[in-house]
């Protein structure tokens, strides 16, 4: 599979995340926070992308196959389980701490703060751990 | 100009970067599954490069077009530790984070990310609303 389409995507996604705000968790904590001074700028963030994706997403997935893969990949999973939902739940609070998610954070490392590095490498550390976490806890 | 054309522009590109990973590669650009999947596992070339653009967009938009770079959390760095460690084990649980199952899923009209989206939404409200309101915490 070729693999520079990735970089023009990842810089659509980089421009994307650092001209919308996105990149600022006070932005983000602020739009969490709507008992409080709620901060909307994500709604048109996330409403742009969705509108985007939503309507275009149809049309290219109808095709027998990507223009530069064999294949298309993508999650065939339909139901729920307590997977999906512990992981939501796990990843709401831990954005909700901090105002970061993975994307806006790992962008940010090229501010060059403490907190976005650290942020990073326990996310990654937190990526590793569960794995091993999670079959702890359902073999006991 | 009007304060909310560059959320809406930002999240435009989002989609479009989505829409593009989609057509040539035929892959979802979900962060959180991109990044560690950087590090581990199979096909990491692509991965790599798609987070090499990210930092090239970022640079493009602090440098070129001239954006001022947003301020450092105040959170203290314990905090900010806890997080991630959160972010990163429920988002590696849950298989998404807000691109794979938001920007990604909901575009797919997948009713995993539908339900995903929701959930994490909503814990990051009552997160903000317990920090903010119960704890007093200046986040």
């Amino acid at each position: 599979m070729k693999a520079w389409p990735a970089l023009i995507s990842g810089v659509l996604f980089g421009l994307g995340l650092t001209l919308s705000g996105m990149s600022d968790p006070a932005k983000v904590l602020g739009f969490l926070n709507i008992t409080g001074a709620w901060v909307p700028d994500l709604i048109f963030v996330m409403g742009g992308a969705v509108v985007v994706t939503f309507l275009v997403t149809p049309l290219v997935t109808a095709r027998e196959a990507p223009l530069l893969a064999s294949a298309f990949s993508l999650p065939d999973k339909q139901f729920l389980d307590r997977r999906l939902i512990g992981g939501a739940v796990l990843f709401g609070i831990g954005w909700g701490l901090s105002g970061y998610c993975p994307g806006p954070a790992l962008v940010s490392l090229l501010y060059g703060y403490e907190s976005t590095v650290v942020f990073c490498l326990a996310m990654f550390s937190g990526m590793a751990l569960e794995g091993p976490l999670s079959s702890v806890f359902t073999s006991s | 100009m009007n304060a909310y054309l560059m959320p809406l522009i930002g999240g435009v590109l989002l989609g479009l970067s989505a829409m593009w990973l989609l057509l040539s590669l035929g892959r979802i650009a979900g962060i959180s599954g991109i990044a560690w999947g950087s590090l581990a596992g199979p096909e990491r070339v692509w991965r790599a490069l798609f987070l090499l653009g990210l930092l090239v967009g970022g640079l493009v938009t602090h440098n070129v077009i001239g954006q001022p770079v947003p301020a450092e959390s105040t959170a203290p760095l314990w905090l900010i530790a806890a997080s991630g460690l959160l972010v990163g084990l429920g988002t590696h649980m849950g298989g998404g984070c807000t691109s794979g199952h938001g920007v990604c899923g909901l575009g797919r009209r997948s009713p995993r990310s539908l339900v995903a989206t929701l959930t994490f939404m909503t814990l990051g409200v009552i997160t903000v609303f317990i920090m903010q309101s119960v704890i007093g915490s200046a986040v």
